[in-house]
């Protein structure tokens, strides 16, 4: 096997892992069996395009060897799969036809019934994340347990489960009805959103951003944005992610320190993804109301198009997290808009919204309004408080990176 | 199609202190329910209070142990269920947010069937 070829194999998984399996589920109609024809397709693309070069459409080509690899299985092994609780789809049980299915759209896309499937809502939180790393991202079980820093046996229990609940409870492998759809694309979306974020800025460890993950997250958005294209919010979180993505390589000195946003440099900003995420936020803000993954692209736009920080619209990004509280009333939404009304209309008032959130509970272990509130008093001049704010901040913060930016501000309080 | 059947958990307290004009109100809520819903519906029942129900499992030794009372102490208990048959899980889900269940909510359970 030349390096060529097991790179045209990787890459082949990487972009149509998703698709192979989506196409082999609806023959197998058992995610298991599915999974396992894929993976000896892929197997078998390692010898065969060695031989006879790679196909021009890997992802054919591998449909095609998986499917028939799981038509062999089922024959032969009919009288055992017959006692399988298999999943539901309305093409194989009505023959319906595909327009009226979706609300007369376009034909959907067998990754897309997928995805539905590991996010459904009747499937616990984290488990909707682990299936879709596994099944459309095409994850080992080891691989999504390193991913969410569990144990394998703990990870492997949780997709086991899940998928055992989606046969025996009859989770359909089809699209939402239309008046279905927005909750569960959000469903959805939140996952994606998930991965996202804890690949951004790792919850523990000694690297800031967890590439592999933040990779994955906006392959999925990729994806969601190809098989979804009029959808608004599909275009935020691409957005959004893309935006908030320009500005990982500015995120860390060379020297290893964290730089806040104040500080980086605006030169060295992915201006590519900008361009990218820019018109999307756009597009996406047209659609009336917006949603929450667009008004995040929209505030991440906003620091995307200032040229310097103080030149930063903070009256737009107040007035962008205003909208944001109110569809989305979390504690730690009102938390960065606290943030933004203090770089608005400066640092007491800033310091008067962060104190109205004290007493939330959700915000009891959180690091990031201690460091805040340590943020506004240091400008304020008010140097013991400020301390004893910092050191509440790196006593809930776990991130090796950060807890150095705040040891680093808290000791330059000492002078 | 699929069976499913769908538990109503509610706190028996809040029926204790329910006036006669709230077990009108469900019982007609119940009856709408089941015309609009003729269809899948398989059976159903109200229970009596979790007061009345008696326990029995086996101990380590292998004998009987009867005991007065639900088989797990929690505020919310199974008061009433419909079987009911349904496509797949969200048809059943469709089926479950119709279920009155003024103190409490349901949960629904795919039902096994051995062949």
């Amino acid at each position: 096997m030349t390096p060529a070829v097991a790179a045209a194999v990787a890459d082949a998984h990487r972009r149509e892992w998703a698709f192979v399996l989506a196409a082999t589920v609806r023959v197998t109609r058992d995610l298991d069996l599915a999974e396992e024809c894929v993976q000896d397709a892929y197997a078998k693309a390692l010898t065969t395009w060695g031989t006879r070069g790679v196909p021009a459409s890997p992802g054919a080509w591998l449909t095609t060897v998986a499917k028939n690899r799981a038509l062999d299985l089922l024959r032969r092994d009919a009288t055992m799969r017959r006692s399988l609780p298999l999943l539901l789809d309305d093409r194989i049980e009505t023959a319906s036809d595909e327009t009226d299915e979706t609300g007369g759209h376009e034909v959907a896309d067998d990754r897309l019934r997928l995805i539905f499937t590991c996010c459904h809502p009747a499937i616990a939180p984290q488990a909707r994340v682990a299936l879709t790393l596994r099944l459309l991202c095409g994850l080992t079980t080891a691989e999504v347990a390193r991913a969410f820093l569990v144990s394998e046996p703990t990870m492997a229990a949780r997709i086991t489960r899940a998928k055992k609940k989606i046969a025996a409870a009859r989770i359909p492998y089809r699209l939402p009805p239309a008046e279905a759809l927005p909750a569960r694309i959000d469903a959805v979306l939140t996952v994606v959103h998930l991965l996202f974020t804890t690949g951004h800025t790792a919850p523990a460890g000694d690297s800031l951003v967890r590439r592999d993950l933040v990779e994955l997250s906006l392959d999925l958005a990729r994806m969601l944005r190809t098989l979804l294209p009029d959808d608004a919010d599909v275009a935020g979180l691409l957005a959004l992610i893309l935006l908030t993505d320009a500005r990982s390589a500015t995120r860390v000195a060379r020297d290893g320190r964290l730089l806040p946003l104040a500080e980086q440099d605006r030169s060295s900003w992915d201006r590519t993804a900008i361009g990218e995420g820019v018109p999307l936020v756009q597009e996406a803000l047209r659609r009336r109301p917006p949603g929450r993954f667009v008004l995040m692209a929209a505030i991440a736009a906003v620091h995307s198009e200032a040229p310097t920080w103080d030149a930063t619209d903070w009256s737009e990004v107040v007035a962008l997290y205003d909208l944001l509280v109110r569809i989305w009333p979390s504690p730690v939404v009102a938390l960065n808009r606290a943030v933004a009304v203090g770089f608005a209309a400066g640092p007491v008032r800033g310091l008067a919204e962060l104190d109205a959130l004290a007493a939330e509970p959700q915000l009891a272990g959180y690091g990031y309004l201690a460091a805040s509130r340590a943020d506004f008093l240091r400008r304020l001049g008010r140097t013991a408080e400020a301390r004893t704010a910092y050191e509440e901040a790196l006593l809930l913060t776990e991130n090796a990176l950060e807890r150095d930016f705040l040891a680093e501000r808290l000791a330059r309080l000492g002078d | 199609m699929a069976k499913y059947l769908v538990l109503i958990y509610e706190d028996e307290a809040s029926w204790t202190g329910a006036g006669p004009e709230d077990f009108d109100r469900t019982y007609k809520e119940h009856t709408a329910f089941g015309e609009n819903n003729a269809a899948a519906l398989l059976g159903g029942d109200a229970l009596h209070p979790t007061s009345t129900a008696t326990s029995i499992r086996k101990d380590s030794s292998g004998d009987f142990l009867v005991t007065d009372g639900p088989f797990v102490e929690t505020k919310e208990v199974i008061c009433d269920y419909y079987l009911i048959e349904a496509a797949d899980l969200d048809e059943a889900i469709a089926v479950g947010k119709q279920v009155p269940a003024p103190y409490g909510g349901v949960e629904v359970r795919p039902v096994q069937i051995f062949e």
